[in-house]
């Protein structure tokens, strides 16, 4: 019981964090942000006009308490930029990130989890070299470019999916998978590259362990000894990774949502930074704040769900 | 086998392409950059605009889509809330007001059939065109006139929603298509304001779903995706009845994915393309180049030492060289400047100033030395990160100073502080930056009146102020015309800054997509526009 206590007290305390942080960053940045959304031709009516609507007459500690108390009951308030109610614009994007996440989860679990563990059963020889020097490529190539190249193999010459955009799941589900394969790719390889790096060196460092020979001089199969036993405790390391994938994809792939230009939270989040809508990219780094947190924590319960000694150590 | 062959080829040596692209324009800017977004720009005209691809005997095929890469999204749908030019850019063909900018530089009547201007310059009456519809159905007449203007003037009792409307004094509609407009004090600049949309009385969702009276109505807006127009049937002008059925413009904020896009055939057009992106795009398109009215400059600090001498503000003048700029940093897509005018407001452009100051190093130092900085001096160049033109303009002038014996050094800052720092507060040396140009030349000059609020250079000059003010009030066309030729004179006499060039806009489109036009603002006619036979 001590253990989720704590968790909740770091959990609501990073939220406050980050909310004040938030917050301040926006306050000391250099600009007027009504002359940052309206451009510097902007009539000076305009800017008046919008100084008020953005609460910007009123200081700064009386807006931070408003837009908390406003947040907590439910309001996340008004984007400046779109003149919509900041809910609905999260609540439209989330499906695009979501679908996107999933995906690419996916996609790095069925091609991570079992290359893993093929090099680590083959060590040394030449087939699981090959595949160490092409996850060594996976993790230290960009994903912009990876997303360039799968863009110019798959859309430009052989014209099998579409270059941009995203098709809802409601209008046509085809659709959607097909305007969604190229982006979580793009975001999977450089996620499978790492799995499978860790996977196989946990693998590899678990083998050699005491319980292991143990296990081996008992005369137990060989594939029950590493789907058994190596693997469970070879899996942490990957649940972490895993854990830091699906919270960075929640909160928007900036660099494959704009190439591929996806209506999703991180194309939502970049656009609202520019235009220094406040209302908006205030919520947004909550959101992803929580997610992160949510995450987190999920992780450490699954922890102890696979390892009895992290069970009973709390 | 024999075409997999080839498409991989196609595809291994586009990549080699890229590679070179992806380095070289992370945020591509050809010459959208302007300070600000502002809702008018540019003429074409004069260096007539340049069509690479030209297909004789072509056959108008009736209809079509139209998908068009845009690398912002809409601020506003409200035309009268709405500050970016892009948006304008959209919007533009589902509004129209009583003039709309010609190709020119001039005003063409639109919603107005005729004006007149009193004697004293004070009232303007307009007449409008009969049985023109909006697009809800209504009848356009002169109280939707004056609900427009009383909203843009404040005198419908709330604040003015534009300045260049607030010097209305009255509005009257002695019936329904005449409009009498009588202003507070002369304003030859008005004329010119009347391009602004006009919209239906008592209709207040203009943000949610505009309506307007022009050739495109408004569909839908998908924030993050697209913005749908289609073809206006009723469109009162039958001379500009629009062709093409469908206009969908797709938000794209990489410039990259967007050359791919038109590569791969799901978009049909890029307005304002980079020469690198031309470049990889290869041959079988539409790409049209001209000047944009805008005005890229290096604007200096006229109230700082040394830059308060005149004699070494003409030093630097002298000493930089605007030809290699134009080759560096545009790769020649650009048009030389000696003032702060484009040649694509032909009407007000004065000729021949470009060259006022031959690149001459000696006579650089030579003005140097009289001014008494026989050793140079230190200059630091402030320019915005965010716009890599004017950073590598930046570069190849601190190398061309250098020459001179000028140590410039180079402060890149964000965009944000560069508002706040230099355009607000003239805190700066010099600073390197495009201003968008504006259909009335009073926009564009008065930047530089000594009265005016936003006068980041801190020029101040009697005579050019005498010149302005005048200018400001001349009804006569040709006489106004000259007042700010002869500002324009003074301002490179005076050295107020360096004026570059206005960089080319280039606009890419599917090889048989035609009839797009420029204009010295920065306009999406998509009514001009058709596809032919391929």
């Amino acid at each position: 019981m001590r253990f989720y206590i704590r968790k909740l007290i770091t959990f609501i305390s990073t939220l406050v964090l980050v909310s004040v942080i938030t917050f301040l960053v926006f306050q000391v940045l250099p600009g007027d942000p009504a002359q940052i959304i309206l451009g510097v031709d902007a009539d000076p009516q305009q800017i008046a006009a919008l100084h008020e609507a953005m609460g910007l007459d009123r200081s700064a500690g009386e807006r931070y308490l408003m837009w908390i108390k406003d947040t907590l009951s439910g309001d996340f308030g008004t984007s400046v930029r779109y003149n919509r109610p900041v809910a609905d614009l999260l609540l439209e994007r989330l499906p695009v990130t979501l679908s996107l996440a999933l995906f690419s989860l996916g996609l790095t679990l069925i091609i991570g989890l079992p290359l893993g563990i093929y090099i680590a059963r083959r060590d040394g020889k030449l087939s699981s070299l090959l595949l160490s020097l092409f996850t060594q490529l996976g993790v230290s190539v960009p994903s912009f470019w990876l997303a360039f190249i799968l863009i110019l193999l798959f859309s430009v010459t052989f014209k099998l999916f579409p270059t941009y955009g995203y098709t809802s799941w409601s209008t046509n589900p085809f659709g959607a998978i097909r305007s969604l394969f190229l982006p979580s790719l793009a975001l999977a390889i450089p996620g499978f590259a790492v799995v499978i790096r860790y996977l196989r060196n946990t693998l590899l460092d678990q083998s050699r362990m005491d319980y292991v020979r143990t296990a081996r001089s008992k005369g137990l199969h060989e594939k029950g000894i590493m789907y058994h036993h190596i693997l469970r405790n070879g899996m942490i390391p990957v649940i972490t990774i895993v854990g830091l994938l699906i919270a960075d994809t929640l909160g928007g792939s900036i660099v494959v949502e704009n190439v591929f230009a996806l209506p999703g939270i991180g194309n939502l989040l970049v656009s609202s930074i520019g235009a220094r809508d406040l209302p908006l990219v205030q919520t947004m780094v909550l959101y992803i704040a929580v997610i992160v947190v949510s995450i987190n924590f999920i992780v450490d319960m699954l922890y102890k769900v696979i390892d009895p000694r992290i069970r009973l150590k709390r | 086998m024999a075409i997999l062959k080839k498409k991989l080829a196609l595809g291994i040596s586009t990549l080699s392409l890229l590679a070179v692209i992806i380095t070289g324009c992370g945020s591509n800017s050809t010459a959208s950059n302007s300070v600000g977004n502002s809702a008018n720009t540019t003429a074409s005209n004069e260096s007539n605009p340049s069509e690479t691809v030209q297909n004789s005997g072509e056959k108008v095929m009736a209809g079509g889509t139209v998908r068009v890469a845009m690398s912002t999204e809409p601020d506003n749908l409200d035309p009268y809330l709405s500050a970016a030019t892009d948006t304008n850019s959209m919007m533009d063909n589902v509004f129209d007001g009583l003039f709309e900018a010609g190709e020119d530089s001039d005003l063409v009547p639109a919603i107005a059939s005729s004006y007149q201007v009193s004697e004293d310059g004070l009232t303007y009456t307009f007449i409008l065109k009969q049985g023109i519809k909006f697009h809800n159905g209504a009848d356009l007449t002169s109280k939707d006139v004056y609900y427009s203007y009383a909203k843009l003037s404040g005198l419908n009792g709330q604040e003015p929603l534009s300045s260049k409307f607030s010097g209305i004094e009255s509005i009257d509609t002695p019936d329904d298509y005449s409009v009498v407009i009588k202003l507070k004090e002369k304003n030859a600049a008005f004329l010119a304001a009347n391009i602004i949309a006009i919209v239906p009385k008592d209709y207040e969702q203009q943000s949610e779903k505009p309506i307007g009276a022009g050739p495109y109505k408004f569909v839908e807006y998908k924030p993050g995706q697209e913005l749908v127009l289609e073809k206006n049937e009723n469109f009162y002008n039958k001379d500009h009845t629009p062709v093409i059925d469908k206009v969908e413009f797709k938000i794209m904020p990489d410039a990259n994915a967007a050359v791919l896009a038109l590569q791969s055939g799901d978009i049909d057009m890029i307005p304002g393309i980079s020469s690198q992106g031309v470049l990889q795009l290869g041959d079988g398109y539409t790409v049209i180049s001209g000047p944009q009215n805008m005005v890229q400059l290096m604007a200096l600090n006229n109230s700082v030492k040394p830059l308060n001498d005149v004699k070494v503000r003409q030093a630097i003048n002298y000493a930089i060289d605007k030809d290699a700029i134009i080759q560096t940093v545009a790769e020649g897509n650009g048009t030389k400047l000696g003032s702060n005018m484009s040649p694509a407001m032909k009407m007000y452009y004065q000729e021949g100033l470009e060259d006022y100051y031959k690149t001459n190093v000696d006579k650089a130092k030579e003005l140097l030395n009289e001014a008494g900085y026989p050793n140079g001096f230190d200059l630091a160049i402030t320019v915005p990160s965010n716009y890599q033109f004017h950073v590598d303009t930046a570069q190849v002038i601190a190398d061309q100073l250098k020459k001179a014996g000028i140590n410039a050094t180079i402060k890149q800052i964000e965009w944000s502080s560069w508002l706040e720092d230099v355009y607000n507060n003239a805190k700066y040396e010099a600073t390197i930056v495009g201003l968008t140009g504006k259909l009335d030349p009073q926009e564009v000059l008065g930047r530089y009146e000594t009265t005016y609020a936003k006068n980041f250079f801190k020029f101040s000059n009697a005579d050019f102020d005498k010149l302005i003010s005048e200018g400001k009030i001349e009804i006569n066309e040709a006489k106004r015309a000259d007042l700010y030729k002869q500002a324009q004179t003074l301002l490179t006499e005076q050295a107020a800054a360096v004026f570059i060039m206005d960089p080319n806009r280039t606009v890419a489109m599917k090889g048989n997509l035609k009839g797009f036009k420029m204009y010295p603002v920065q306009k999406y006619d998509f009514a001009e526009m058709y596809y032919t036979e391929q």
